[in-house]
């Protein structure tokens, strides 16, 4: 299929008229009406290690745009700049997990999964290795294309025996899964949201903790469930603001950990009649929506059932809210889609 | 290394020839098997097991003990030859080589054997993971030293490089590698396959002291790894050991292909009967 950017290659193009906001790649996620936190996951993780003095900083050229110079700063002594050299990443990461510390990776999605897949797989999950994974840029938050768009991260490491998969909607999110990630034993994969991170879930619901491995209702509602994870459930709660002016009523169960699904509450709240709607910040291929889909239909809960997700293509670049807009995971997207649905 | 007295003099050779024996065995077990890395191979890994490592045979996972990482998972064969004359593991189990429920599948892995210490089996992860581990290994004061045995083939891997700058970038004065250089790989020749060669000048550009040396010479392997070891500049050290496939049976060595070389069922029998006849005094 012909991508609508490679139809119109050769046709000149003028300035527009109104230019949109947000450069190509954000440095923080755009979140109208939230309080924002500064680096969440950098600070999370220098507390940690204050700690824990086994844990250390690993990256590959990226300490900056994941956070981790925060904890590079704070800590030089346990920060390990491996170089743009994301197999030697994860590989080193692999041997330091082998002789006992707990080493923190990061880079961006894209290079962890695509660049370095294989030792993920062989040198940390196949031993596993307590290997904690953070990937800045996680399914559609950067507009440079695909080279920087990991929106089939999660349908890969799905696939991976062994790991946990996490995605992130908030600070509060970050703040709470850097402790459970080194608590946990074993390789984890975390999406990572950096720079100015709002804190949506206490908003809603202020008494809002992360659990490792459990899914939890954010609101409550009777027309519709969203399951929706990372930055989407943001975008769920604040469409559910404006579909509840219509009357509309949306549930919204967080499902923070992919992999292992809270399968028990989401089986158990899909099953009460609601039209079920499963939203994520990855391609409708391989990711929650797929998963949650597997657990209704082996537990023969039959539900009226969509999802919201990325396309199966190549995606395009651009400022950021015209390609949420575009591919619907804006909040005016998620309101018109579900609207569209009832 | 810890052995009991009645062993401690065993010569090296003997060392050698012993591996050589106990990998044909298994090879006679499934009919097949990376013999003719095992019989090439069994030099080094004489000399790393009874002269190099530090390791304590009943105890493989001891904290002090020189680390040895096989980045080569289909070496298997040739590492069970030696963990067993180390006493790592039973003589008894060389029956169970390849079989079901064996601690012995025919490619390495960690979680199967004792002394195994990483799961090889896809090319150019050891070096990698062998400079994590000294890394973590000077974070935590520990003097042991860690050992990469890579194969040829392995150089054509991008990741070998990654983790050659990196051990340079960190001094890594504590990670000897060491390079199994038979010039087989799965196509034919490595030298035809990537433009290996000039290795030693190569990894001295690198920033690693570099040795070149015959891997199937035990006094020239003693000397290389004796260098390697004592050396007290802050870096790394490579010893490229060129060998010969099949080492120690002639009519083996003497077949074109050799990366999976083809034993046919008679041939077990008459390979053990030549490796008898060169049973070192």
């Amino acid at each position: 299929m012909t991508r609508a950017s490679a139809a119109r290659k050769y046709e000149p193009r003028t300035a527009p008229t109104s230019r949109a906001a947000t450069s190509a790649m954000i440095a923080s996620l755009a979140a109208e009406g939230y309080d924002a936190v500064s680096a969440p996951f950098g600070h999370a993780l220098v507390e940690l290690a204050m700690a824990n003095q086994d844990v250390v900083g690993m990256t590959a050229d990226l300490a900056k745009y994941t956070d981790m110079h925060i904890f590079a700063r704070a800590m030089p002594d346990r920060f390990y700049q491996m170089g743009m050299a994301e197999q030697l990443l994860f590989a080193a990461a692999a041997g330091m997990a082998k002789e006992g510390l707990i080493p923190f990776a990061t880079t961006y999605a894209v290079f962890a999964t695509r660049r370095a897949y294989d030792f993920i797989f062989q040198a940390i999950a196949e031993e596993h290795l307590g290997v904690k994974i953070a990937c800045a840029l996680p399914g559609l938050t950067s507009g440079y294309g695909p080279s920087h768009q990991a929106f089939e991260d999660l349908a890969m490491l799905r696939g991976l025996p062994d790991i946990v998969l996490i995605d992130p909607c908030d600070a509060t999110d970050i703040k709470g899964m850097v402790p459970a990630m080194a608590a946990h034993h074993g390789p984890v994969y975390a999406r990572l949201l950096r720079g100015k991170v709002p804190n949506v879930l206490t908003r809603h619901k202020p008494d809002y903790r992360f659990e490792l491995g459990r899914a939890q209702m954010i609101r409550e509602g009777n027309d519709v469930l969203v399951i929706s994870t990372g930055i989407m459930t943001m975008r769920a709660l604040d469409a559910a603001d404006v579909l509840a002016r219509d009357r509309i009523s949306v549930a919204v169960l967080h499902v923070p950990t992919i992999k292992p699904l809270d399968v028990d509450v989401i089986r158990s709240e899909a099953a009460r009649g609601r039209l079920c709607v499963v939203a994520e910040n990855h391609s409708v291929n391989g990711g929650l929506g797929e998963a949650v889909a597997k657990e209704l239909m082996l537990a023969g809960v039959h539900t009226p059932f969509r999802m919201i997700g990325l396309p199966d293509e190549f995606l395009e670049a651009g400022a950021l809210p015209t390609l949420h807009d575009m591919y619907g995971i804006s909040t005016k997207g998620v309101a018109e889609q579900i609207r569209g649905w009832l | 290394m810890t052995t009991s007295p009645a062993l401690a003099n065993m010569s090296l050779q003997m060392r050698a020839w012993n591996i050589r024996r106990k990998a044909l065995l298994m090879g006679q077990v499934q009919g097949q098997g990376y013999i003719g890395q095992a019989l090439g191979v069994a030099d080094v890994l004489a000399v790393s097991y009874f002269h190099a490592l530090n390791l304590r045979p009943d105890n493989p996972e001891w904290e002090g003990r020189d680390r040895f990482l096989l980045s080569i998972g289909h070496y298997a064969i040739a590492l069970y030859a030696a963990l067993m004359e180390a006493g790592v593991l039973p003589e008894e189990e060389i029956a169970t080589y390849g079989t079901d429920d064996s601690r012995l599948p025919m490619s390495g892995m960690a979680s199967y054997t004792p002394g195994m210490e990483m799961s090889g089996g896809s090319l150019g992860q050891g070096l990698g993971i062998a400079v994590g581990m000294a890394l973590a290994m000077k974070r935590k004061e520990n003097t042991a030293c860690v050992y990469n045995l890579m194969s040829d083939g392995e150089l054509g891997e991008g990741s070998t490089w990654e983790a050659a700058m990196s051990a340079t970038q960190w001094r890594l004065d504590n990670l000897i590698c060491i390079v199994d250089f038979n010039n087989q790989q799965a196509d034919g020749p490595s030298r035809a396959a990537l433009a290996v060669g000039a290795e030693t000048p190569k990894w001295e550009a690198f920033g690693w002291h570099a040795q070149e040396v015959n891997g199937n010479d035990i006094d020239a392997l003693v000397a290389a790894f004796d260098v390697a070891r004592r050396l007290t500049q802050p870096k790394p050290r490579i010893i490229i050991c060129n060998t010969r496939m099949c080492k120690g049976v002639d009519f083996l060595e003497a077949r074109e292909i050799t990366h999976f070389v083809r034993v046919e069922t008679d041939e077990w029998d008459k390979a053990l009967a030549k490796l008898d006849d060169e049973r070192p005094a």
